[in-house]
């Protein structure tokens, strides 16, 4: 059996590989269009803390541990998706790996996009978490689908 | 929505991160990996050709029995474990909500770098 423990997408972007990899690894640039004030700029090997600005959930800390930055090529982090509840200690839990690999097209940049290991993610902290935040978290779910509704 | 909806809405989500863990080990995966050809084995079946002992192999089903992956049924004397889909179905949909939040972010990705 396949285990779906993994999201790709691909996305062609009509501007040069420099602009994209600015966009994505210049930390003011990156809190643009993710929507996180981020505290300063991203070293590979190092946390980077921020706050999310993206309407409704104001109140979610961002953290992500930098891995790789290979110039133009791929920039990668690990996380904690869904780390929205701020009573949940997520950092003991395994992280996702998000990468992102850019190639240079005839048009301008591929940007192919990874986030794996979401079959890592553990059951005790997280068992514990829900029954005690249950009210929490299924708001935030529910804040989640409505968002996910209006936009789509 | 009535009470009872919103309370198995609840259920749902609950059940989401242990199916994760349960599924995050090579013998439970590779038992998951028998029982998903719909046909239902018995612990003897099980164990057969596996180094690990009935005890074990019990063990493992139970993880995956008590996340609702796998259920017991009874048959005769002997009890007999089926695959359900339906919690792994839930994974895929837990994985879609994450997935339109990456669709959006590149799609503001896109406008912030074209523009």
């Amino acid at each position: 059996m396949q285990m779906n423990d993994r999201i790709e997408k691909r996305i062609e972007l009509k501007a040069p590989v420099s602009r994209v990899w600015r966009a994505l690894t210049d930390y003011r640039e990156f809190g643009e269009w993710f929507r996180v004030k981020l505290d300063g700029p991203f070293v590979p090997g190092q946390v980077s803390r921020g706050q999310i600005t993206h309407p409704g959930y104001e109140h979610v800390k961002w953290e992500a541990v930098v891995q790789k930055m290979e110039p133009e090529r791929l920039f990668s982090f690990t996380w904690h998706p869904y780390g929205i509840d701020p009573k949940i200690d997520y950092s003991k839990e395994t992280p996702t790996l998000v990468e992102f690999r850019l190639e240079t097209t005839a048009s301008g940049t591929l940007l192919l996009l990874t986030e794996s290991g979401f079959d890592k993610i553990p059951s005790g902290r997280h068992l514990e978490a829900f029954r005690m935040n249950d009210g929490g978290w299924t708001q935030q779910m529910k804040n989640i689908e409505n968002h996910v509704a209006q936009k789509s | 929505m009535s009470h009872k909806s919103r309370s198995s809405t609840v259920v749902k989500r609950q059940t989401r991160a242990p199916i994760f863990a349960a599924l995050g080990d090579e013998t439970r995966l590779s038992l998951v990996g028998k029982l998903c050809g719909r046909q239902p084995y018995s612990i003897s079946q099980l164990t057969r050709g596996s180094k690990l002992t009935r005890q074990a192999i019990t063990k493992h089903l139970r993880v995956l029995e008590s996340v609702g992956i796998v259920r017991s049924v009874r048959s005769g004397r002997e009890s007999l474990f089926e695959f359900d889909p339906q919690p792994i179905e839930g994974i895929k949909e837990y994985l879609d909500v994450v997935s339109k939040q990456w669709d959006q972010a590149l799609s503001r990705l896109k406008s912030f770098v074209e523009d």
